[in-house]
């Protein structure tokens, strides 16, 4: 469904991405992983055309069911984003208008993509939070993203991204401000997407135990190249490369090596 | 463990209350009680706001607790007041998790590294480029970063200034925040051994905040579990995952996403988020999120009480296994 090829990225025609291929299949999760500056999430933003000012796509072709993404036009990307592909950063909180309660965000963000009434728009979102099993939705509706924790701006950031049950879920470090007990409750509920709707979902993380969990696929990055890529189990267990060894032995693991 | 174990600070009924709107008070830290021994980690973990930060800001008299003590040496460090307080300073130090923030952007390595000897007139301003070069490759940087400003290190780089900062004036305890959390975890795992390694040599007493408990687990001789304001748990580092008792220290460790772990088990977290610390719930201040809550719970809150030598857990279920 979707399938990037000999993709290069450059920010003012310095190139940070080089040579990036991947393709993936509906239901398929696949993660991201590599250290600060390995150009992990430039890769999904590009996806999205959400480089930021100065960033462009200079080769390579980026297709998604079978329509070259990189043709369209701010109008077409408009219709895509948020219907067919959505995206979850890692603060939700941030991506929201400070002054306006969630509710408000939520029925203006259905209303651009579907002619509704208010009303209706307001029950929709209500329906979503819900689905994301946030108690008291209402509640939610009526409060500003300060007023909520983490854990719940995150979901709401996520409920708001399935409204329309996107073919595909950029997910943009999703776990990495909040604490583990709700990572593990947020890491369960996106795999429990996958499991509903066949969503394909790609996780940019630094955690190498969340993508270890999460993905079918684990493609490995280094200074804005694919260093090393391959099914999770390959990864995890067999893949001979230096820098993957290296990044898994430094994961703390519970029971594993104590220094003293 | 050692047979021999110096405790060379304790905390005594530490409790902090913070003022909050409406007449309300915020209970940061709830009678804490603890020791640190010579030479050993005591780490401390929990989540966002359970005030593992707070307590360990007393150690560096940042700020002072409402009630309760803090004994080094023999002086209550709590009580301290000007010269003494600035004198004492010297034995406990601190390093922060972002040390792009905790550095003057327009000071050079060298003067940040020797600052503290400065104040201290412990060094001559000749004596600046050796004593800044011996400390930077005590930390395994190169002696030429000392021209440098913070902004062009990397932050593992920038990590390790800032250790050498604390340790330049040879403390007794340093109290580390969350040091290598910002970290990506190749780096941080070298700046762990380059902690561990030092310690060794020179003895020194780590405190180690981290929200990573399987990190915490690796490097700290006895860790601590908070859960809002309270000390719920204190065990031995080792075998933290056979010893734990408390079911928050259990879902803490069922929450860990390990890359070694079965795949096809799904992962055990608790459901719920913590409430805020300033409607806390009469009785045991977990008993919203805990599976095994007992009436009890809801009614009186348990104490700490010795399970075994070392090992201390706060909660109703292993009270009652006693008294049987």
């Amino acid at each position: 469904m979707l399938e990037l090829k000999d993709v290069t990225i450059s920010y003012k025609n310095v190139p940070t991405v080089e040579h990036f291929s991947m393709s993936m299949k509906q239901g398929q999760i696949i993660s991201l992983v590599g250290e600060s500056g390995s150009g992990k999430t430039t890769v999904i933003r590009a996806i999205l055309g959400l480089l930021p000012g100065g960033g462009k796509v200079t080769g390579g072709t980026i297709t998604f069911e079978g329509e070259d993404l990189l043709a369209y036009n701010a109008e077409k990307w408009r219709k895509l984003r948020g219907s067919d592909i959505s995206m979850i950063f890692q603060d939700s909180g941030a991506m929201m208008n400070p002054t306006k309660k969630i509710g408000n965000v939520f029925t203006e963000y259905i209303r651009t993509h579907e002619k509704i009434s208010k009303k209706d728009a307001w029950a929709k979102g209500i329906m979503m939070l819900e689905r994301m099993r946030l108690p008291a939705a209402d509640n939610v509706m009526n409060s500003y993203p300060f007023q909520l924790s983490g854990g719940m701006r995150q979901r709401v950031g996520i409920a708001m991204g399935m409204t329309y049950q996107p073919k595909l879920l950029l997910a943009d470090e999703p776990t990495s401000a909040l604490d583990v007990t709700i990572q593990a409750q947020i890491v369960r509920q996106m795999m429990q997407l996958r499991d509903e709707y066949n969503t394909s979902i790609i996780v940019v993380t630094h955690n190498l135990g969340v993508a270890a969990y999460m993905s079918d696929y684990i493609i490995v990055m280094k200074h804005g190249k694919i260093e090393d890529q391959g099914a999770r189990e390959y990864i995890l267990k067999e893949s001979k490369n230096e820098y993957t060894r290296k990044l898994l032995d430094a994961v703390p693991s519970l029971g594993g090596e104590a220094y003293v | 463990m050692s047979e021999k174990r110096e405790v060379i600070l304790e905390a005594k009924h530490i409790t902090r209350r913070f003022p909050a709107s409406h007449g309300r008070t915020l209970l940061a830290n709830d009678d804490i009680n603890l020791k640190m021994y010579k030479g050993e980690t005591l780490g401390l973990v929990g989540e966002s706001g359970c005030g593992k930060s707070t307590f360990m800001r007393f150690l560096v008299s940042l700020d002072k607790p409402s009630e309760g003590e803090i004994i080094y040496r023999g002086t209550d460090i709590t009580k301290l007041k000007g010269e003494a307080l600035r004198q004492s300073r010297q034995n406990i130090q601190m390093v922060f998790q972002d040390p792009t923030l905790s550095f003057n952007p327009k000071m050079t390595i060298r003067d940040i590294v020797c600052e503290p000897l400065m104040n201290f007139k412990k060094i001559k301003k000749s004596e600046k480029d050796a004593v800044c070069k011996r400390l930077l490759e005590m930390v395994e940087l190169p002696g030429e970063f000392a021209d440098r400003y913070p902004h062009n290190m990397s932050g593992g780089q920038r990590q390790r200034v800032a250790i050498a900062r604390a340790l330049a004036l040879e403390p007794e305890i340093v109290v580390l925040d969350e040091a290598t959390s910002a970290l990506d975890v190749s780096v941080q795992k070298t700046v762990i051994e380059l902690i561990i390694k030092l310690q060794k040599e020179k003895n020194i007493t780590f405190g180690f905040i981290c929200h990573d408990i399987a990190l915490v687990q690796a490097v700290a001789h006895q860790i601590a579990v908070m859960y809002l304001g309270n000390l719920v748990e204190v065990l031995p580092g080792k075998n933290l995952s056979q010893n734990a008792m408390h079911p928050y220290t259990k879902a803490l460790m069922g929450a860990v996403f390990d890359i070694n772990m079965d795949f096809s088990k799904p992962i055990e977290s608790i459901e719920s988020e913590a409430p805020s610390p300033l409607d806390l719930p009469k009785g045991c201040p977990f008993q919203g999120r805990c599976e095994q809550c007992m009436d009890i719970c809801k009614r009186e809150k348990p104490q700490l009480i010795e399970v075994e030598e070392g090992h201390s857990v706060a909660c109703h279920l292993y009270k009652k296994d006693k008294q049987k």
